[in-house]
C-alpha cells in the first residue's frame, strides 16, 4: 500500500513531526514544494543540523524504501550506479565455450544480461517498489569529486542512467531524492539550479528544546532547558565549530547519564567533549566562557 | 574611394594596434579580416562600425569592455586617444628597485620597530592609542588601479606562460586506463575476451593526478602594497591557469576575490578587485584576518589537499597577539603551507618581529617574493616533488 504524499505544508510538518522531526516552516515548505514538483532536495548546513535525518524520517512516514548513497572520494559509476558481474560473466563465457557457441555476438549478448548485472543504489532507486518510489539519499555529496556530480546530471534531470551494454534505464515514477553537503567545497552550480535549494540553520530555543524532549526524554525538564540556553548561547561565541543539535542532545544524554539534575561547572567541564570536538574551542570555554554563561542563565532565570 | 578606403585601413590598423598594447589579443589576420568586414559592411553609422569591428577583432566576452571603451575614445579623435594613451598606459620606466623612502620604511618596521615595540607594550595607554590610529590607518576607499604599462604587460604575459604548475598534483583515488597500470580493469578485460582468443588479455587502469586545490593569502597592508600589485597579476594568471584556486586578500580584514580574479581581461579583474577590497593600505592584523580565514573559510577550501601560499611580511600591528594558534591550525589544516616574504629581500634580513618568529616554525616553506625571478622560483618549488623544506630561513 501507498501512503499518499502530501498535499499541502501544513500535512508536510505533520507527516515531519508524526517522525519525531521537528521541522520549522521554511523546511516543510521546501519539502513540499520538492515533493510537489518532484524535483530533488538540496540540502546544504553545518554538520550536526539533521540533515540526514530528514531523509530518514521521510521514508518511515511515507513507509517507503532508503535508498543511502554515502558519498567519498573517488566514487565512481562501479560502485555508485552499476557494476558487471565479471568473474560470473567469465564463467558463463567458459561454459558457453564448452557447449560450442561459436558466435561472439550471441555470447556477447549473454554475458551482457540483466543476471550478470550488480544494482548499485542509483540504479536501485529507478526500480519501481511496491510501496512507490524510494526515496534517494545522496549524502555528503561535496566529499566526492566533480566528475562525479557532473555523472548525476542526467541522473537528478532525467531520472534515466545509460548502461552501454543494456541501453538506457528510466523509471515511471522518479524516486524522491534528498542530497546533503556540508559544504567542504562549493557543489556546481549546474547541479545545485536542478535541485530545490535549502539552507539548514540551527534550531531556534524554543525548536531546540521540543527536539530535546523528544529525543531525550530520561533528561529532567530544568535541565533540558538549561541545556538549551546553554547551547544557544554558546552559538554566539566566536568558535571554530558550534555545536549542532545531535551534539546538544548527546550532551543531554551524557548528563541524565551521571544523574545531573542541573547544569554546574564541574559537570559542564565533565561533559563538554560531548559538545565541543576542538581543543581551542573546549580551552576557550572552559575557561571562562561557562561561567560566564553560567551566571547568565541564572540572572535571566531570577 | 580606393583612397578613402586607404584611409580607412590605416585607421584600422592603427585602431588594431591600440588594442594589442590594451591587452586585447588582436592578429595581423584578424586586422585584414576587420579591414574587409569594414568595407563589406559599408560606413553607414557608427554602430556598423562598431559591430563591423567588434565581430572581427574581438573573440571573447571579456575583452568586450575595454574594446567598447577603445572604440568610443579612438572613432572620436584618434589624436585625443593617443594622448589618453599615453595616460592611461604610461611607458613606465619604473625601475625595478622601489623607491628609496619604502625601502627604509619597511626596513625600519622590520629591523629597528619591532624593538621598540616591547617596551611600549607593557603600558597600556599606548596600546590603546595603536589600535586607534591603526583602525584610523584603515583606509576605506576604492583605490583605482594604475592601467598597466607596456612593459608590465609583457612582464606578466611572461609569468602567465611559465606559470604552468604541471608537477604540482596529488595522486587521487579516480583511474584511468593506462597499459602499465597497477590495477586490472576487469570490465575492459572481459570486453577484449569477447573479441576472441582463448588468454584474456588483462586491460589495466591506474590512478589519476590531479593539481591540488591552491589557496592564496595576500596580504595588502600598507607595508606590501607594492609586492601586493604586482603578486596580483601572478595571481590572476594562476586563477585562469588552474581549477580551484581560492584567493584572499586581507589587511586588517579578509576579503575574498577569487571570481573577480577570473575574469580573463586583467584590468576588469584588477577593478573588481579594487572595488571589493576596502582596506587597501591600511595596517595588517595577520592573527585575527588568520582566525576569519580559519572559522570561515578553511573548511571549505582546504578540503581536498591544497597548498596555501600565505604572502605576507609578518609584520603585525596587533604585536602578534592571537596569532600563535592561528598560524598553528592553519598549518595543520593544508597540506602544505608555504609563505612568501618580500623582506627576503634583503640580506640584512632577521627574522626579528615577532609576528615572524611566530610564524616561522608552522610554515613548511618560507621563500622571498619580491621579483620576476623570486616568482619562478615559486613555480619552481610548486613544481618540485613534496618533501618537508628546512623551516628555518
Amino acid at each position: 500500500m501507498t501512503i499518499s504524499l502530501p498535499a499541502s505544508i501544513e500535512e508536510t510538518a505533520a507527516l515531519l513531526s508524526s517522525g519525531a522531526y521537528v521541522a520549522d516552516r521554511s523546511l516543510a515548505t521546501v519539502l513540499f514544494l520538492a515533493l510537489k514538483m518532484g524535483r530533488p532536495l538540496f540540502l546544504e548546513g553545518e554538520a550536526g543540523v539533521g540533515k540526514t535525518e530528514i531523509a530518514k524520517v521521510l521514508a518511515s512516514a511515507l513507509g517507503r524504501k532508503l535508498i543511502r548513497l554515502q558519498c567519498y572520494e573517488g566514487l565512481d559509476t562501479a560502485a555508485a550506479v552499476y557494476e558487471w558481474n565479471y568473474q560470473a560473466q567469465m564463467i558463463e563465457i567458459r561454459l558457453a565455450e564448452a557447449q560450442g557457441v561459436e558466435d561472439r555476438h550471441v555470447l556477447a549478448k549473454d554475458v551482457f544480461d540483466d543476471r550478470f548485472l550488480i544494482r548499485r543504489p542509483l540504479l536501485q532507486a529507478l526500480e519501481p517498489d511496491v510501496n512507490g518510489p524510494p526515496v534517494l539519499l545522496i549524502d555528503e555529496l561535496d566529499r566526492t569529486d566533480e566528475p562525479f556530480e557532473a555523472y548525476l546530471l542526467e541522473v537528478l534531470s532525467d531520472f534515466q542512467i545509460t548502461i552501454p551494454e543494456i541501453g538506457t534505464i528510466k523509471t515511471a515514477e522518479p524516486p524522491i531524492v534528498i542530497v546533503t553537503s556540508n559544504r567542504t567545497r562549493e557543489i556546481h552550480d549546474a547541479l545545485k539550479r536542478r535541485c530545490l535549494y535549502h539552507w539548514v540553520d540551527y534550531p531556534d530555543a524554543e525548536r531546540e528544546l521540543e527536539i530535546v524532549r523528544l529525543k531525550a526524554p530520561d533528561a529532567a525538564e530544568d535541565l533540558s532547558r538549561q541545556i538549551v540556553s546553554f547551547v544557544q548561547a554558546l552559538r554566539e561565541r566566536d568558535l571554530y565549530k558550534q555545536p549542532g543539535i545531535a551534539e546538544t542532545l548527546d550532551w543531554a544524554n551524557a548528563l541524565t547519564q551521571l544523574n545531573a539534575v542541573s547544569l554546574n561547572e564541574s559537570n559542564i567541564n565533565d561533559t563538554l567533549g560531548t559538545l565541543l570536538k576542538y581543543q581551542d574551542d573546549i580551552a576557550q570555554v572552559r575557561g571562562s566562557d561557562a561561567a560566564q554563561i553560567l551566571d547568565e542563565l541564572k540572572t535571566a532565570a531570577e | 574611394m580606393t583612397e578613402s578606403s586607404g584611409h580607412i585601413a590605416e585607421n584600422i590598423a592603427h585602431f588594431a594596434r591600440v588594442l594589442r598594447r590594451a591587452g586585447v589579443p588582436v592578429g595581423p589576420r584578424q586586422v585584414l579580416d576587420a579591414i574587409e568586414a569594414v568595407q563589406a559592411a559599408g560606413i553607414r553609422s557608427e554602430s556598423d562600425l562598431y559591430w563591423a569591428l567588434h565581430t572581427t577583432l574581438i573573440h571573447t566576452q571579456d575583452m568586450r569592455e575595454i574594446f567598447n571603451q577603445a572604440f568610443h575614445v579612438f572613432w572620436r579623435d584618434p589624436r585625443m586617444l593617443e594622448r589618453m594613451m599615453a595616460m592611461m598606459l604610461p611607458e613606465l620606466t619604473t625601475p625595478p628597485e622601489e623607491p628609496e623612502e619604502q625601502t627604509s620604511r619597511r626596513l625600519a618596521e622590520a629591523l629597528l620597530n619591532q624593538e621598540t615595540a616591547p617596551r611600549q607594550n607593557p603600558e597600556p595607554d599606548i596600546e590603546i592609542d595603536a589600535r586607534e590610529t591603526m583602525s584610523a590607518a584603515e583606509i576605506l576607499r576604492t583605490k583605482d588601479f594604475e592601467q598597466m604599462s607596456a612593459a608590465e604587460i609583457a612582464e606578466a604575459r611572461k609569468a602567465l606562460s611559465r606559470l604552468h604548475l604541471q608537477h604540482d598534483r596529488v595522486l587521487t583515488r579516480r583511474t584511468h586506463p593506462s597499459s602499465r597500470g597497477s590495477l586490472i580493469d576487469m570490465r575492459a578485460s572481459l570486453r577484449a575476451s569477447l573479441r576472441g582468443g582463448d588468454i584474456i588479455p588483462l586491460k589495466r587502469r591506474e590512478r589519476r593526478h590531479r593539481p591540488p586545490p591552491l589557496v592564496v593569502l595576500c596580504d595588502i597592508s600598507g607595508s606590501m602594497s607594492v609586492y601586493a600589485r604586482t603578486f596580483l597579476h601572478f595571481l590572476h594568471a594562476l586563477s585562469n591557469d588552474r581549477h580551484r584556486v581560492h584567493t584572499f586578500l586581507f589587511g586588517t580584514r579578509l576579503t575574498h576575490v577569487s571570481r573577480q580574479l577570473r575574469h580573463k581581461d586583467i584590468d576588469e579583474a584588477l577593478s573588481a578587485v579594487s572595488n571589493t577590497v576596502e582596506d587597501w593600505d591600511g595596517g595588517t592584523r595577520i592573527g585575527e584576518t588568520l582566525r576569519r580565514f580559519n572559522v570561515d573559510w578553511s573548511r571549505r577550501v582546504l578540503g581536498q589537499g591544497a597548498t596555501v601560499l600565505l604572502v605576507t611580511d609578518g609584520l603585525d600591528r596587533d604585536g602578534a597577539e592571537g596569532l600563535e594558534p592561528e598560524i598553528a591550525r592553519l598549518h595543520r589544516a593544508s597540506r602544505r603551507l608555504i609563505w612568501l616574504n618580500p623582506l627576503l629581500r634583503y640580506d640584512a634580513f632577521e627574522p626579528k618581529a615577532l609576528g615572524i618568529r611566530t610564524m616561522l616554525p608552522h610554515v613548511d616553506e618560507f621563500r622571498p617574493v619580491h621579483n620576476m625571478a623570486s616568482l619562478e622560483d615559486l613555480v619552481a618549488s610548486l613544481n618540485a616533488p613534496e618533501r618537508k623544506w628546512p623551516t628555518a630561513a
